[in-house]
């Protein structure tokens, strides 16, 4: 019998039984409906789902029992890597979970479980080594590489097992840059938690801060002033705008194509020059904040907004004109690195990774939240999941998200940018979902009757992109591993926490 | 080759670059600023400094900053600093983020495998203090605390020309130790 706990119009909060839990384990395994994210409180195990058929979303809850609750991992393998973070921080076993390593827990932080109400040394995390899943053949080598990488990216390590130049096997190795952010939020005021999830991932700070505020306003039945919601998707799209330019860059750039690079290069800086002369920060860090936005558009921002997407417009077409018709290029992009539509309905990807294998889903358009519902725009979708299509995914959303900047500017309302936030003076919660240019960032929020933060937990799109790596650069060879993983462009401090 | 890329190369040949009008023409300070890097470096080094950049549990945005040092628009190499892939070939280490426990062993031994004489660079809040998450049970905090520092530069994250003149800033100090730190 599900008791339903919280409501809110799109994630409606329900308490389940064990027995009822298993169901929705089971049936997600047998690929009815979508895991939009899995986390815990000292208590408790939520799961974040997205229907099939109705695609309602909604949470349901269990207790957990003796400290432990039924796996949802050895039904549903996305889920395996949520359900080892959560053993890692909380201490909650998944039970008949295959996996026992853990993940984000690497045998060198001061305490364990560092997110349960007693922590325990229970656990003892050998940090003498990690247990790589094996391949076994003639042939075989292994390449291990990270966490300190050759370029500037964030680290991770990463065990190829190659035959040749073949990949026969790729595993992930994660949690490098895990910063204890949910243990720092809890407790935390909201300005001060805002701060915080800005600096999950530095690539999306808008697109984190965006969807931590929303979630405050929803617990706190806050609505923000109208300018105030159109200033944020300014920041989004221009966030979004920066981030595909220096994809689109560095991903010809591991295909030896430095030219595009460097001309990306020059387009992203505009971008970023734009963004601070008309909001005063490159990244737009700190923009978003619960109730609004913390500063107005400048007024010479306007004018050099729409001269950006006149520049853009003018060079961005034949950059692509390049890109298509370099038949080195192209070699290197078409069919490499392909994702099946099989796995991306199963893992159900966001972003670029899902919507160039037939996932269609954009949380702008498919949980329409202001200002998006009064915009117009296209969700452009592919089927090949191969290198190529994730540039051309990009390459239109780019497109989109000129159109997007030009419409938010020649709308943007008068008024306040801020709205007062007043503590409820008991507990709320809500969730809530915004686009990020990696792809949908779901952030849960506990508020606290004083205000303060009870407990935030935001999950990185990159969640169920990482395993699909792995997938795809299967059979390829190791020198197109870059370009397969630049196309994904996962984020590491996202996903570590 | 396309007739577009043939154009597109051709333009480059005839438009100004894109480069910014800071260091390499124009701006005097800039200018200056150039040039003390280019004497202060040769002394040292010869010409060049080799850069290793490690991520010790960034947000990732100091990177994206570090990045942009590479485009046309600033073009680092034109300095003589230019990013190299392994710490074997490294005279800085370039270090982000407030330090996770995760990292700390990855850092130290990218530090022993740079070859004297070194410095060390901490680029970022979280690098030089910790930032929003001193304190943590993840993090060790400032770089300083795992490995000694030359230089701070502060900013969450730094502008790539907050980043630049702080290199320059580096080197200059170097020199006057005359080369070999430690």
């Amino acid at each position: 019998m599900a008791k339903r706990v919280a409501s809110t119009k799109l994630w409606p909060r329900a308490e389940i039984g064990k027995a009822a839990w298993v169901e929705c384990a089971e049936a997600l395994g047998r690929g009815e409906g979508e895991l939009f994210a899995l986390f815990a409180e000292v208590d408790r195990v939520h799961m974040a789902l997205r229907g099939a058929g109705d695609e309602a979303t909604r949470i349901v809850t269990m207790k957990v029992e003796d400290g432990r609750y039924p796996s949802v991992g050895v039904h549903h393998a996305p889920a395996i890597r949520l359900e080892r973070a959560i053993r890692d921080l909380f201490g909650h076993e998944p039970q008949a979970l295959p996996d026992e390593r853990c993940w984000l827990d690497h045998g060198k932080w001061t305490i364990t479980m560092p997110l349960a109400e007693k922590r325990r040394l229970a656990r003892e995390v050998l940090d003498t080594g990690y247990a790589f899943l094996p391949a076994e053949g003639e042939g075989l080598h292994e390449i291990p590489v990270g966490p300190v990488h050759a370029g500037i990216i964030e680290p991770g390590h990463f065990r190829f097992t190659a035959n040749g130049e073949i990949v026969v096997r790729l595993e992930e190795r994660l949690g490098y840059v895990h910063k204890g952010i949910e243990r720092l939020m809890a407790g935390a005021p909201l300005e001060q938690a805002a701060k915080l999830i800005g600096r999950l991932s530095g690539d999306s700070t808008v697109a984190y801060a965006y969807a931590f505020a929303r979630a405050a306003e929803a617990a706190l039945g806050v609505s923000v002033p109208a300018r105030a919601t159109y200033l944020r998707a300014l920041m989004a799209e221009l966030e979004r705008v920066a981030n595909h330019l220096g994809d689109f860059g560095a991903i010809c750039n591991d295909a030896s194509f430095a030219m595009m690079h460097a001309h990306c290069g020059m387009l992203r800086e505009e971008v970023l020059q734009a963004a601070d002369l008309a909001f005063g920060h490159r990244l737009m860090r700190d923009g978003v904040v619960p109730g609004g936005v913390a500063m107005n558009l400048k007024p010479e921002g306007e004018a050099r907004l729409r001269a950006l997407v006149a520049t853009i417009a003018r060079h961005f077409p034949e950059l692509v004109t390049i890109y298509d018709d370099t038949p080195s290029l192209q070699d290197r992009m078409v069919t490499t690195g392909i994702v099946t539509a099989e796995l991306a309905r199963r893992f159900a990807p966001g972003g670029y990774v899902g919507r160039a294998c037939g996932r269609a889903f954009d949380a702008r358009r498919d949980l329409a939240y202001p200002p998006y519902d009064e915009l117009q725009f296209d969700v452009p979708l592919l089927q090949e999941g191969d290198v190529n299509a994730r540039v051309w995914i990009r390459i239109r959303e780019i497109e989109q998200s000129l159109a997007l900047i030009a419409q938010i500017l020649d709308r943007l309302p008068g008024g306040a940018i801020k709205a007062s936030l007043v503590s409820a003076a008991e507990e709320r919660e809500a969730a809530a979902v915004v686009e990020g240019f990696r792809g949908d960032i779901f952030v849960w929020l506990k508020l606290a009757a004083d205000g303060t933060v009870a407990r935030c937990h935001p999950r990185d799109p990159s969640w169920f992109q990482w395993p699909l790596l792995e997938a795809a650069v299967e059979g390829n060879i190791v020198a197109d591993f870059p370009l397969c993983n630049k196309s994904f462009n996962c984020s590491y401090s996202g996903h570590d926490l | 080759m396309s007739a577009r890329l043939e154009k597109l190369l051709l333009q480059a040949l005839v438009e100004k670059p894109a480069t910014i009008a800071g260091p390499a023409s124009g701006d005097k300070a800039a200018q200056e600023l150039a040039k003390t890097l280019q004497d202060a470096a040769r002394r040292l080094l010869g010409r060049a400094l080799s850069i290793r950049e490690v991520d010790a549990g960034s947000c990732n945005g100091c990177e994206l900053e570090i990045h942009a040092l590479n485009n046309p628009v600033y073009d680092l190499e034109r300095f003589g600093l230019k990013f190299v892939a392994s710490p074997r070939h490294a005279d800085v280490l370039l270090v982000t983020g407030p330090v996770t426990a995760n990292m700390k062993t990855a850092l130290e031994r990218t530090y022993h495998a740079t070859p004297e004489p070194k410095w060390v660079v901490a680029l970022g809040d979280c690098a030089c203090t910790g930032g929003l998450f001193k304190g943590s049970y993840a993090c060790i905090g400032a770089v300083e605390n795992v490995v000694p520092v030359d230089l701070h530069i502060p900013g969450c994250p730094p502008r790539p020309v907050e980043i630049l003149s702080g290199l320059v800033a580096l080197i200059e100090a170097a020199s006057r130790s005359g080369g070999a730190r430690r």
